[in-house]
C-alpha cells in the first residue's frame, strides 16, 4: 500500500552535489484526530526513513506527528559513486517501506575540472 | 496602537490575528465546552506557546549556541496548518573536517514539540532540506542544526496559521 516516488536529475557526474525528492504514500495519522464516528484515530507515522547508497548510511530522517501526510523529503547528496540506493522507511504499525534506485554516475568530464 | 511603519504584509497577518482571536472567543464561549473536554482528553490543552528556552535546551543543553548560518523559509501565512512548506538553507562547507551533523525542526505550539530529526553528514554535500509540517496554529517555529564540533545554531521564523492542524476533533 505504502509507496514512494523519487525524483533525481537525470545525468549526475562525478563531484555534483544533486538535490533528492522523496515523497512518501503515507497518511501519517497524528493520533489527534477522529474519524466521522467521533473515534480516536490511532497514531501511525513515520518512526525513521533512511537513505543508504551501497550499504552506507547517507541520509536518515526521523519524523514525528508534526510531519504532513505523504511526506515530501527534499535533501542533496555529493555523486562519488554509482550503485544501489536504498530507502527503507518503518512506521508505528511496523509495516516496512522499500524503494530502490540505480543511481549511475558519469565520470567526470576532462575538460571541467573536477568538483570534488 | 498602530505601530508608524505598518507594510502590507504586516496589516494582513495583524488583521487574521485580530479575526482568529475573536472567532476563538466566540467558540469558546458556549457550544465548544465538549470540544475543549475533547482536547483536554488529548491531551492537546497544553496547547500554550513554549518558550525558547523549553523548545531549544533538550537538544542543545550546555553547548554553544549561536543564531547564524541557517536560513528558515516558511510562508508568513499559512492557509492550511497541514501541509505548511518548509525549506531551510544552512552555510556549512560539509566536508569532513566541518559539517552539519542533525538538524532539528521544532514547535513552539504542536502537542508533539519536535517535528522532525535529519541526520546528515559530510556526504550530503549540501545541508539544504525541504519538508512539509503540520503547525497547530500562530506560532514561531525553529531549525536547530548540530555543527560537527559540537555546538548549535538556528534560526526562527514566525507563521500565522489559519486553519490549525490537529484541532478538527470530530
Amino acid at each position: 500500500m505504502s509507496s514512494a516516488r523519487l525524483q533525481i536529475p537525470p545525468r549526475i557526474t562525478q563531484g555534483d552535489v544533486f538535490k533528492i525528492r522523496l515523497l512518501v504514500n503515507h497518511p501519517m495519522d497524528s493520533g489527534f484526530l477522529r474519524d466521522i464516528d467521533g473515534v480516536l484515530i490511532q497514531r501511525n507515522v513515520i518512526r525513521h526513513l533512511v537513505c543508504t547508497l551501497n550499504g552506507k548510511e547517507v541520509f536518515r530522517v526521523e519524523p514525528t506527528t508534526g510531519v504532513s501526510a505523504n511526506p515530501l523529503f527534499e535533501f542533496y547528496l555529493r555523486a562519488t559513486e554509482s550503485g544501489g540506493m536504498l530507502f527503507r522507511w518503518v512506521d508505528d504499525k511496523a509495516y516496512i517501506g522499500e524503494l530502490r534506485h540505480n543511481l549511475v554516475v558519469e565520470a567526470a568530464n576532462t575538460s571541467k575540472p573536477s568538483g570534488n | 496602537m498602530m505601530p508608524p511603519v505598518f507594510s502590507r504584509r504586516q496589516s494582513i497577518a495583524q488583521l487574521l490575528k485580530t479575526v482568529l482571536a475573536a472567532s476563538m472567543g466566540t467558540l469558546l464561549s458556549g457550544a465548544a465546552k465538549a470540544q475543549v473536554d475533547k482536547l483536554t482528553i488529548t491531551g492537546l490543552s497544553e496547547a500554550r506557546l513554549r518558550t525558547f528556552e523549553e523548545m531549544i535546551r533538550p537538544y542543545v543543553q550546555n553547548q554553544e549556541l549561536k543564531k547564524e548560518g541557517v536560513s528558515l523559509s516558511l510562508p508568513m501565512l499559512a492557509d492550511n496548518g497541514h501541509m505548511v512548506p518548509l525549506s531551510l538553507k544552512i552555510d556549512s562547507p560539509m566536508i569532513e573536517a566541518e559539517h552539519i551533523t542533525h538538524v532539528y525542526l521544532i514547535s513552539q505550539r504542536n502537542p508533539v514539540p519536535l517535528m522532525a530529526k535529519f541526520v546528515l553528514g559530510p556526504w550530503s554535500g549540501r545541508a539544504d532540506l525541504s519538508t512539509r509540517v503540520r503547525l497547530s496554529g500562530n506560532q514561531s517555529v525553529i531549525a536547530l542544526a548540530r555543527r560537527s564540533d559540537g555546538s548549535f545554531i538556528y534560526d526562527a521564523q514566525e507563521v500565522v496559521v489559519t486553519e490549525a492542524a490537529c484541532v478538527d476533533n470530530g
